[in-house]
């Protein structure tokens, strides 16, 4: 039994460094979500991918329900939806995945990032 | 009791309260978002004392150096004089008159300044250059502080521009302007010296760039650099003789000159540069890149470079925006 958090299991901030550039390239080489990136500043763009990986790791994070709506209200109003965030689900299951990680610490992240479903859609 | 100075305010920082805090708590408008130390949301820039390295984690190098930190994981115990990135007005104005003034081609002119007060910057970084008090524009630094004795510009003249169509045709040596600077956060950090570098710029693109590969070879930079330089036509070309020399004498740098327009002339590449540099070295993986010039192009090439293996924190970029008003 390991009494280790998820986020430490899977290597905390280092961990999350290693992954960040993958998922991002991940994300803007998908069509089917790239679009929403078009036009953002990449610098900034990672920081907050890096801000969600975190997040999703199990990490320390003071994300609130309402920051995840008003952060993606401008996206909501854009036609995003939950093709979307499956898509982002996918992508990140696919870093994980080629970092490594088992598939049991995969569902668990998953599942963090699958919480934030209603916040993110504003519903 | 620690102070924050912001603006034209003093705060006493309370016992566990971060710099974000402070300000947010008074008033003062920091955007901010994860409170984490993550997302960057919040990055400050501190333009008096030295902020807390922890509050500078995951900030690229060039940041650092500048003394950029994240406010909400900001808990100094010396006080701090903190400025937002976007504030204008944290740098005094500084008078400097005009040395000499020569064409380095049609369109481009070698502006050398001479400061009144000593200015401390990086090869590659920008100063504001002001025709009156409220008319300035951003121009690169083509200069080395420890190579050069005076600041030097590369400034385009543009369409119905009024400062570059101003230094073009008015101006004059011995003249005094008014300058502001440095600022900006391309340029070369020393250190990993045996990684290879890729500078792609296009038009005067080149300023920072010259600035940056002679400070590289100056301080000994081991690894291949790469300059990509491109124009439309052989016209727009610049200071080929002097880059040929740098060749000559540095076996690790390579200057290719890149052509977009009609007609392949010898000795050139044919294409836009940041696709030339591309297809050249194909697997970006642990290079250095710099890309300075046309918006677009520092745009593309910044999503290509990173599509392509560079890692973000590797990817410096200046991209000249044409003033509204020109």
């Amino acid at each position: 039994m390991s009494e280790q958090s998820l986020y430490e299991q899977l290597g905390g901030e280092a961990a999350v460094n290693a992954a960040v550039d993958i998922f991002y390239r991940k994300v803007l080489s998908d069509d089917r979500i790239s679009a929403f990136f078009e036009d953002v500043d990449m610098e900034k763009q990672a920081a907050k991918q890096k801000a969600f990986l975190t997040m999703a790791f199990g990490g320390p994070h003071n994300y609130t329900g309402l920051d995840m709506r008003r952060g993606h209200a401008h996206l909501v109003a854009r036609g995003l939806n939950d093709s979307h965030v499956d898509a982002v689900i996918e992508d990140l299951g696919a870093t994980l995945r080629e970092l490594g990680v088992n598939e049991e610490l995969i569902a668990q992240v998953a599942a963090i990032a699958e919480s934030t479903r209603n916040d993110v859609l504003d519903r | 009791m620690t102070t924050i100075r912001y603006a034209n305010d003093k705060f006493e920082l309370e016992p566990n309260e971060s710099v974000l805090e402070c300000l947010t708590n008074r008033g003062v408008p920091v955007p901010f978002s994860c409170r984490s130390g993550v997302c960057q949301t919040c990055m400050m820039r501190a333009t008096g004392g030295k902020p807390p390295e922890t509050s500078q984690q995951g900030l690229k190098d060039s940041l650092k150096l500048q003394n950029y930190f994240l406010a909400c994981v900001c808990y100094p115990d010396t006080d701090l004089e903190v400025a937002l990135p976007d504030d204008d007005d944290i740098q005094a104005v500084i008078p400097a008159t005009v040395l000499s003034l020569k064409l380095l081609n049609a369109d481009i002119m070698h502006v050398e300044l001479e400061c009144h007060a000593p200015i401390d910057y990086r090869a590659g970084q920008f100063i504001n250059l002001f025709q009156n008090q409220a008319l300035g524009r951003s121009y690169s630094l083509a200069s080395v502080p420890h190579e050069d004795d005076h600041l030097h510009l590369h400034v385009r003249r543009l369409p119905q521009g009024r400062v570059s169509g101003w230094i073009h045709g008015e101006l004059r040596p011995g003249q005094t302007v008014e300058i502001r600077g440095p600022g900006g956060d391309c340029f070369y950090i020393p250190g990993n010296s045996e990684q290879g570098l890729i500078l792609i710029g296009t038009g005067s693109g080149l300023a920072p760039l010259y600035g940056i590969i002679r400070d590289a070879l100056s301080q000994g930079h081991s690894g291949p650099i790469h300059l990509f330089h491109g124009s439309r036509d052989l016209n727009g070309l610049y200071l080929s003789g002097e880059l040929q020399d740098l060749v000559k004498k540095y076996s690790n740098f390579n200057y290719v000159p890149c052509l977009s327009g009609d007609g392949v002339c010898h000795g050139f590449a044919s294409g836009r540069a940041d696709e030339v540099a591309f297809k050249q070295i194909s697997d970006l993986k642990n290079w250095r890149i710099f890309l300075c010039g046309h918006p677009e192009m520092v745009k593309t090439a910044k999503r290509k470079a990173f599509l392509a293996g560079a890692s973000m924190k590797d990817i410096y970029a200046d991209a000249f925006n044409v003033s509204q008003s020109s």
